[in-house]
């Protein structure tokens, strides 16, 4: 009989202890977030999506279409193709593709890059409705950036 | 399991088939357990696995092993780092490639880091599965601050793909140190919080003291490691027992309890989480300067012939990699063994005759990560 009324009060005492830590976090500032509505700062080492870098002293990206990336890719997401052109050094890039929905976000592309002219985007809002809105076409994606 | 079928047939035999999952959200993933119930009590279980499996091994063989490092995180993503650990550890075995001394301790750290993480994902989903809804949230509320310190770092919140073999892809900044101190600070503030919400709570005690009990004996026959191992009584953790990495240059405890029921391995998960923010503690205190990287690791990573094994102590138990070469750059075989499925084959014996509504509680205690049951 003595435990039982032991119990009884340890356990309320427990419940009372639980409540009133609750009780403080209601007073506590709001830690969350109203998504879509607000949005948190994503720190900019964020890696996204790879693209290629706008280099401001030529206006464009980098790319010498030496396929280092393709190679290095642990799921074989990137293509790149090139061809000769007159008047310029080296292969023109004129395929650069990456496919997002196989892509691990490993970064071994951005790192083999001899040319830095890869990098991580910073865009994390990347749903898609189907399977061809992962396929990105990164030279289209350059050029149109300001 | 025999499902003797003349037994559910019988009218005397009031026994009933019940699927708890593929999804059910105490399996936490798409782990199926077939129950033979009498009542509410389960008398036979059987775990039926295989819904999340993508043949990791199998892809292992068929590319160069530097590229499995993303493959790995995608085992256990609570623990992918120390999966990351596990592997770039594998690799620079087998070539003899040094590690700077810098990249051994951001590797502590962060997988420290991570551990804190997993154990904290895990405290607030248990008690999910129990029915309390209110911890997870304040779990949740920790958690993101070691989210934002590792993303800020590694560049993303939960697969981190950030060890390389010869160290790790980007070095810490003083902005890390001090947040990574500021969250030392007050995760240490809140767990007498967590004591006072949870652990005394009367309602979490009928329901965890004397469910699940293990022994040692049980444990060794299942290959259990881990907190539940720990919480058996028996102090087995690779940090302390077969020191890897610089492990054996921190001061830290490995906490053990005796009885070996859900409670231990709750008590043991709640202490490690002390003692891995000491870890972190110390090696912040003793970070040295230096290169991230080794000097010389070369693109191709060729693996000379011959067999190489390395474990690591993952949150839910022991992790290991055996990887099998011919020589070449791509491996022959590469076995994982993850801590989850052996844990998970206890269930069958654990369990039998348990209240359903205690195999819940004794399934929450195992912390199982379904894909790296599957992977």
């Amino acid at each position: 009989m003595k435990s039982y009324f032991s119990e009884l009060f340890t356990g309320g005492w427990s419940l009372i202890v639980g409540l009133k830590i609750t009780l403080k976090a209601l007073f506590t500032p709001i830690v969350t977030v109203q998504y879509p509505r607000e949005k948190s700062v994503i720190t900019p080492n964020y890696r996204g999506h790879i693209d290629l870098v706008k280099f401001e002293d030529t206006g464009t990206h980098k790319c010498i279409t030496c396929g280092s990336c393709m190679r290095d890719c642990p799921s074989d997401c990137i293509v790149v193709d090139g061809e000769k052109r007159e008047g310029v050094k080296g292969k023109f890039c004129t395929v650069f593709t990456l496919d997002f929905a196989k892509c691990s976000l490993c970064g071994a592309c951005v790192e083999v890059c001899p040319t830095k002219t890869l990098d991580y985007s910073d865009e994390y809002e990347l749903a898609g409705f189907a399977r061809g809105d992962f396929q990105y076409d990164l030279l289209k994606r350059v050029e149109e950036r300001e | 399991m025999a499902m003797d079928v003349e037994i559910l047939d019988d009218p005397k035999h009031h026994r009933y088939v019940l699927n708890m999952g593929p999804q059910h959200p105490s399996t936490h993933g798409v782990l199926r357990v077939l129950l033979e119930l009498e009542g509410e009590y389960a008398m036979e279980l059987l775990p039926v696995l295989g819904y999340g499996h993508r043949c990791h091994e199998k892809i292992a063989e068929h590319k160069p092993a530097k590229s499995f490092m993303p493959n790995t995180a995608r085992m256990d993503y609570l623990g992918a780092l120390i999966y990351n650990h596990g592997f770039a550890q594998l690799l620079e075995r087998a070539t003899g490639i040094e590690v700077p001394e810098r990249a051994e301790y951001i590797r502590v750290i962060t997988s420290e880091l991570n551990r804190i993480q997993s154990h904290l994902l895990w405290y607030g989903a248990y008690l999910l599965d129990l029915g309390a809804f209110t911890p997870i949230m304040y779990a949740f509320d920790d958690r993101e601050h070691i989210l934002d310190i590792l993303e800020d770092v590694t560049g993303s919140r939960l697969t981190y793909c950030y060890f390389r073999v010869g160290g790790v892809s980007k070095d810490i900044d003083d902005k890390f140190v001090t947040s990574t101190r500021a969250f030392i600070d007050r995760l240490r503030s809140r767990f007498p919080m967590y004591e006072g919400l949870v652990n005394g709570n009367v309602i979490l005690q009928k329901r965890l003291i004397d469910v699940g009990e293990l022994d040692p004996k049980i444990c060794s026959r299942y290959g259990i490691t881990g907190p539940l191992l720990r919480g058996a009584g028996v102090g087995y953790d690779l940090r302390k027992s077969e020191p890897y990495s610089i492990y054996d240059r921190f001061d830290f405890e490995v906490p053990t309890e005796t009885k070996g029921d859900c409670m231990a391995s709750f008590l043991v998960r709640f202490r490690e989480m002390e003692q891995s923010l000491r870890i972190i503690e110390q090696a912040l205190d003793s970070l040295p300067e230096g290169p991230v990287m080794a000097a010389k690791v070369p693109k191709k990573l060729k693996i000379p012939a011959g067999d190489y094994n390395s474990s690591v102590e993952a949150p839910r138990g022991e992790l290991s990699y055996y990887l099998v070469s011919d020589g070449t750059d791509v491996p022959y075989r590469l076995k994982v063994r993850t801590p989850s499925y052996s844990n998970l084959s206890v269930i069958p014996e654990m369990c039998q005759g348990m209240l359903l509504s205690d195999v819940v509680s004794a399934m929450g205690a195992l912390d199982l990560v379904i894909p790296e049951i599957d992977r």
